[in-house]
């Protein structure tokens, strides 16, 4: 078995006790939930933390609550240590949200669900052949850009580390505007998920190590709201239906008018760089338009054409840009699906 | 040996758990990873980190300088070259003094946990010098060796090339005359991509070394300061001169003085499918007297093959354990598992195939590249059963096949489920059905044409008995409502079908012998107790409830009343181990033997107590029964009371040897012959996605000719687990490595079962098990194998489909999305995408 380099588990009661333990030992630590990412992470020697600072018991990380605004709108509040499972499961995210329930449905399999976080999802490790590998592969390999070497093996050229993006419910998150809440030794911060991310795959987190994801905030519009509800869809392409990272996952919102032309649309694209990237000048081609097959292959196509899949994963590259369209328009069905009407 | 019709059977025939089912399923099962002895080590092996270099030095005194490590061992200390096959031995336990692959183990260490062996092997410091690597099996083949190729073994004759390891070239009837006398003649290239076990257990295994006293023992015994347990020159002096003199090719080690074995006894427990073979092994190579090596086989988690040889942490185990003075235990990573592989070999394979108008086999032309990996393993083989296995169940009037097995820089390629049949299996039940197409004939009329029917010899002088192979297609014609679907299902739904044939265990022994193949010994007391001595390896197929199953049909006690104890080489009689699908057919016959033989006793000895004949009682459901007055009747217990009486402690041996005549006299002719043959035909339903390629296995129907059901419920396992592994083959598996422009060649593409894909249970098809009873002649009440013939026709049946479903042929596996999209689009380019025609006469069963 691969076994775990030593270290010491903390196990603090509150968010700041969290943090202060953080702080306390600096590039030493890291916080752990699930576990899920970390400890395959650290059994493959990519982080060899002598710390680990446990958040999921954290009573203050729990809870998926939705709370009326003063504008007539809702806020609902996703603690960072609730499991993906009860994400997937929860009636309030999948009445409000159901491209997240979805989402953190198709990630890995059951077990890793019900150990899984969503603090954790939004935390996940950039991913990539040359990386996810025992210390004895990567050494045979010659290691690479992103752990103990200096060349990336995808691009062999730069010196920007281009592994994926992997995590299912980020973009869901990006295309309504959700923000996370994180709290470090300089306090409590909130920022968009849309600013979350950054190009590079060796740390794509504007979430300084010394933080902690605390909640995850997504405003529901409410009834009276002259923009109409926010409709969400994702689709998610992966060789197996369980347990696989995405290969490519395209998340999509809109709002429509009553009579079904779209006000507003959102995409987002994870599983080929180092952040999820968002699908551009949609607007142009939808806004005031019904989802027609006409609307929704042309936004495929352009989606399509903004995509440049890599070989960071193990699978053909060139049929991952092909699937760019295919999955995006099938993100897109889910928004006029009739189960979405609700 | 059917001595009973169906209706006479107690147990045989019914629905019964697996003896060992409710301890596994309980948890309760202890597997070689579960046993801890006290103070035991942990070893670790340290690997190559390149795909080919000589080793020009090791110093392992860092290693053993650490606090906590107590052994470390080197490929010279076990510089015995060894192999499964006796003829092709080119492996050591370690390397001595040259690396073949990424993954080849160097030195092995043991110490007080597994984190400080870690340690240890970090510092190990081997000085290497890389050499020209190989990968792709036809440069391999065109190599002239020299220092800028040089070969990865040496040629075994001057001039021959050192990358090859085995040829065949057999050729039956006339084939010039057969393809002119054809109407139609098909000919494509095949490849089937590699593939791994990947059992869920790791390989694990603990040594365990009794030294004797000192002075016991002529030889040179273990006492402190002169080759004590820790005395690690005294051990590596004894080591080096250990190789048995009849050892011809022993490798370039100089031998020194022949030294006395060490005295003393070597337990191994391991997670092995071949304890016997591993015996043999350890002994020979670490200078052993076989009487004084144990080899204990705990229940094993899967082992398809991947556990059919010696591997190197036996032997490590072995010799850390006698240098150490102290139990060993080493568990592979999975990592290591891809690793020690003896997977599918990769087969890279051209097919021509002629037929006549009405769809009759005309001649068979067949010419296979085995990418063999760095070492034989059972290449030898697998090279033979690349063309032998082919000529059943159909009949060719003349068949050529030409296979080559090469060496290349990548983990060796052994045995997998199907072994060397699988991919060959694919290539031509793809042909007969191109063949079929071409013609206009369903494909399942073509194939019962063709039939070769039973009692009968193949092209290739095997002979073929019981042939249950037209019932198995009716089976899934019927199952499938294949005549009412076929081609006729809407575009991107398809049906395909496919057929095969598999041996029940191999004629002959790896080592040339005349012993039995198998044996048990039973014994029964006055309890009522039957104890079953098996030789034969439980690894899941249930064969320990197999003899259980036979012991109490025979001797009519319930099942509980039946213990059995198999996998110790000390107190289990000599069985070959669980491979080639030997184990029913050749322990269930030895198991009667011995079963009757006391069941004879316990009759005589009951009758002479109710003063009738001996034909007369019955043993049957735990009682002996009067037959003309079944109302007189005695528990079984009292039975062996008055057996046990007359006859004294009651016990009998069994054994099974395979009929001689079986096969042709030609070179090569004994591989591939088998006492009887099992027969399967699937047909599999899929769902193309034409815009991403993902094909979707809906339900696979998979009938299948095991001679009899000795127990259905075990037989539909294996018919249920076989088409998952084919199923899963067919889609999405391969054991591939990286090349020169993907990080760095030879490396392994994906070691983990994260990235190399077997099917999760939501991707696995609905199975439906057909079972088809032939009733054998010669094997047990009339069965046959079941555990790997009815994995062959999955891949045919699915590719088959596929063509079905979108009229589009991929001759190469997996079938993964990004291959069959790449289909997509080129026939899309080419206008072809679209439903193929339907044959002219689907015909219905009456008419035939």
């Amino acid at each position: 078995m691969l076994r775990l380099p030593p270290y010491t588990y903390h196990r603090p009661r509150t968010v700041r006790e969290a943090v202060e333990l953080l702080a306390e030992h600096g590039t030493e630590a890291m916080p752990i939930a699930g576990g899920t990412d970390l400890v395959p992470n650290m059994k493959h020697r990519l982080f060899t933390p002598t710390h680990l600072v446990a958040v999921g018991g954290i009573p203050g990380l729990g809870g998926i609550d939705l709370r009326a605004l003063d504008d007539g709108g809702w806020e609902l509040s996703i603690g960072a240590a609730e499991t993906l499972a009860s994400v997937a499961e929860s009636t309030a995210v999948r009445q409000h949200l159901p491209a997240l329930a979805k989402a953190a449905a198709h990630i890995a399999g059951p077990q890793h669900r019900n150990r899984g976080t969503i603090g954790g999802n939004l935390c996940l490790d950039t991913r990539c052949t040359y990386y996810n590998q025992t210390e004895f592969w990567r050494e045979a390999l010659g290691y690479c850009l992103k752990k103990d070497g200096s060349v990336c093996h995808v691009t062999r050229v730069g010196a920007k580390c281009v592994a994926a993006h992997s995590a299912d419910t980020p973009p869901v998150l990006m295309t309504v505007d959700a923000r996370v809440e994180l709290e470090g030794p300089e306090g409590r911060r909130t920022l968009p998920v849309r600013e979350l991310f950054v190009a590079d795959g060796i740390w794509n987190s504007q979430r300084a190590s010394d933080e902690i994801i605390n909640r995850v905030l997504i405003r529901i519009p409410g009834p009276e709201e002259a923009l109409g509800p926010i409709r969400s869809g994702y689709a998610k392409l992966r060789q197996r239906d369980s347990i696989d990272f995405p290969l490519l996952t395209v998340a999509v919102s809109a709002r429509f008018d009553p009579e079904g032309r779209v006000r507003q649309l959102s995409g987002m694209v994870t599983g080929l760089g180092s952040r999820p990237r968002e699908l551009t000048r949609w607007e142009e081609l939808a806004t005031g338009e019904p989802l027609t097959d006409e609307v929704l292959e042309a936004l495929s196509e352009r989606a399509g054409r903004q995509c440049t899949p890599l070989e960071n994963h193990i699978v053909d590259p060139e049929w991952r840009k092909a699937m760019v369209p295919v999955i995006t328009r099938r993100a897109l069905a889910d928004l006029t699906a009739p189960a979405h009407a609700s | 040996m059917a001595e009973k019709a169906q209706s006479d059977f107690t147990i045989v025939g019914t629905r019964q758990r697996k003896v060992d089912g409710l301890a596994k399923a309980m948890g309760r099962a202890r597997y070689t990873d579960d046993i801890a002895l006290p103070d035991m080590l942990h070893g670790k092996i340290l690997r190559s980190p390149h795909p080919h270099a000589r080793i020009l030095s090791i110093d392992t005194s860092a290693a053993e300088a650490l606090e906590g490590v107590h052994a470390v061992v080197t490929g010279r200390e076990m510089a015995v070259p060894y192999g499964v096959i006796p003829w092709t031995p080119d492996e050591y336990p370690l390397c001595v003094d040259r690396v073949r692959y990424i993954g080849d183990g160097v030195a092995a260490v043991a110490a007080i946990d597994e984190d400080t062996a870690n340690e240890a092997l970090r510092r190990i410091r081997v000085e290497y010098e890389e050499l020209p690597p190989v990968f792709d099996p036809f440069e391999a083949l065109e190599s002239k060796g020299g220092d800028d190729a040089p070969y990865l073994h040496e040629p075994r004759k001057p001039g021959w090339n050192g990358n090859i390891t085995k040829v065949v070239k057999l050729e039956f009837g006339d084939l010039e005359e057969g393809f002119r006398g054809s109407d139609v003649i098909v000919e494509h290239d095949f490849l089937f991509e590699g593939t791994t076990h990947a059992p869920i257990e790791p390989h694990c295994a603990i040594g365990l070394w009794e030294a004797d006293p000192p002075g016991r023992h002529e030889g040179v015994a273990f006492s402190e300061g002169s080759g004590g347990p820790g005395d690690t020159e005294a051990i590596l002096r004894r080591s080096r001169g250990m190789e048995p003199k009849d050892q011809s090719d022993r490798g370039d080690l100089d031998g020194e003085g022949q030294l006395p074995p060490p005295a003393g006894q070597l337990t191994v427990w391991s997670s092995t499918q071949v304890p016997h073979y591993l015996h043999r092994e350890l002994s020979r190579v670490l200078g052993l007297d076989p009487a004084r090596v144990r080899v204990i086989q705990p229940p094993v988690g899967g082992a398809f093959g991947g556990k059919s040889e010696p591997f190197d942490l036996e032997f490590c185990v072995g010799l850390l354990a006698m240098k150490a003075g102290r139990p060993v235990k080493i568990l592979y990573t999975r990592e290591e598992v891809f690793y020690s592989h003896r997977g599918r070999h990769p087969f890279h394979m051209k097919y021509r195939v002629g037929a006549t108008r009405d769809g009759r086999l005309t001649a068979v032309d067949a010419h296979t590249v085995l990418d063999g990996g760095a070492y034989a393993s059972f290449g030898l083989v697998t090279t033979y059963y690349s063309g032998q296995l082919l000529t059943a169940p159909y009949q060719m009037p003349a068949y050529r096949f030409d296979s080559t097995r090469v060496y290349t820089n990548k983990p060796a390629c052994g045995p997998k489920r199907g072994h060397g049949s699988v991919q060959p299996r694919f290539a031509f039940e793809v042909q007969l059905d191109r063949i079929a197409h071409e013609l206009r004939i369903d494909p399942i009329e073509l194939r019962r044409r063709n039939f070769m029917g039973s009692d009968t010899r193949t092209v290739n002088e095997l002979r073929v008995t019981s042939n249950g192979f037209l019932e198995c297609l009716d089976a899934v014609e019927e199952a499938s409502g294949w005549r009412e679907r076929f081609r006729t299902l809407p575009f991107g739904r398809g049906l395909g079908v496919a057929g095969s044939t598999y041996i029940s265990g191999t004629n002959y022994p790896i080592y040339p012998n005349d012993m039995p193949q198998s044996a048990v010994q039973i014994q029964i007391d006055r309890s009522g107790r039957v104890a079953v001595f098996s030789g034969a390896s439980e690894i899941g197929q249930g064969t320990d409830s197999m003899v259980a199953y036979l012991a109490a049909e025979e001797l009519g006690v319930p099942l509980e009343y039946v213990r059995v104890m198999a996998g110790d080489t000390d107190f289990t009689p000599v069985d070959l181990g669980a491979y080639s699908s030997r184990v029913t057919f050749m322990l269930g016959n030895a198991c009667l033997e011995a079963a009757r033989k006391l069941k004879a006793k316990v009759r005589e000895a009951v009758a002479d107590h109710w003063e009738c004949p001996a034909g007369q009682v019955l043993l049957a459901g735990g009682w002996a029964l009067h037959a003309p007055d079944t109302g007189r009747k005695m528990p079984i217990r009292e039975a062996f009371v008055l057996a046990e009486s007359r006859f004294g402690t009651l016990g009998a041996v069994g054994s099974y040897n395979t009929p001689k005549d079986v096969h042709g006299d030609y070179r090569g002719g004994t591989i591939g012959a088998s006492p009887a043959y099992s027969f399967t035909a699937h047909v599999a339903e899929v769902d193309v996605d034409v815009e991403t390629g993902q094909v979707r296995v809906d339900r696979i129907w998979v009938a299948h000719d095991c001679g009899r059901a000795l127990n259905p419920v075990l037989v539909e396992g294996q018919m249920e687990g076989s088409a998952y592994m084919g199923f899963g083959e067919a889609i999405m598996e391969e054991q591939v490595y990286k090349d020169a422009d993907h990080g760095r060649a030879g490396l392994h593409n994906a070691p983990s079962l994260l990235d190399y894909r077997i099917p999760t249970s939501l991707d696995t098809p609905e199975l439906t098990s057909l079972i088809v009873e032939s009733i054998d002649p010669e094997g047990p009440y009339g069965a046959k194998e079941a555990g790997e013939g009815p994995l062959h026709p999955a891949i045919p049946a699915i590719a088959n489909a596929i063509f079905d479903a979108v009229g589009v042929r991929i001759d190469r596996l997996p079938f993964s999305p990004p291959r069959v999209w790449r289909a997509l689009e080129d026939a899309r380019a080419g206008g072809e995408l679209a439903k193929p025609a339907a044959p002219n006469d689907i015909r219905t069963k009456s008419e035939l």
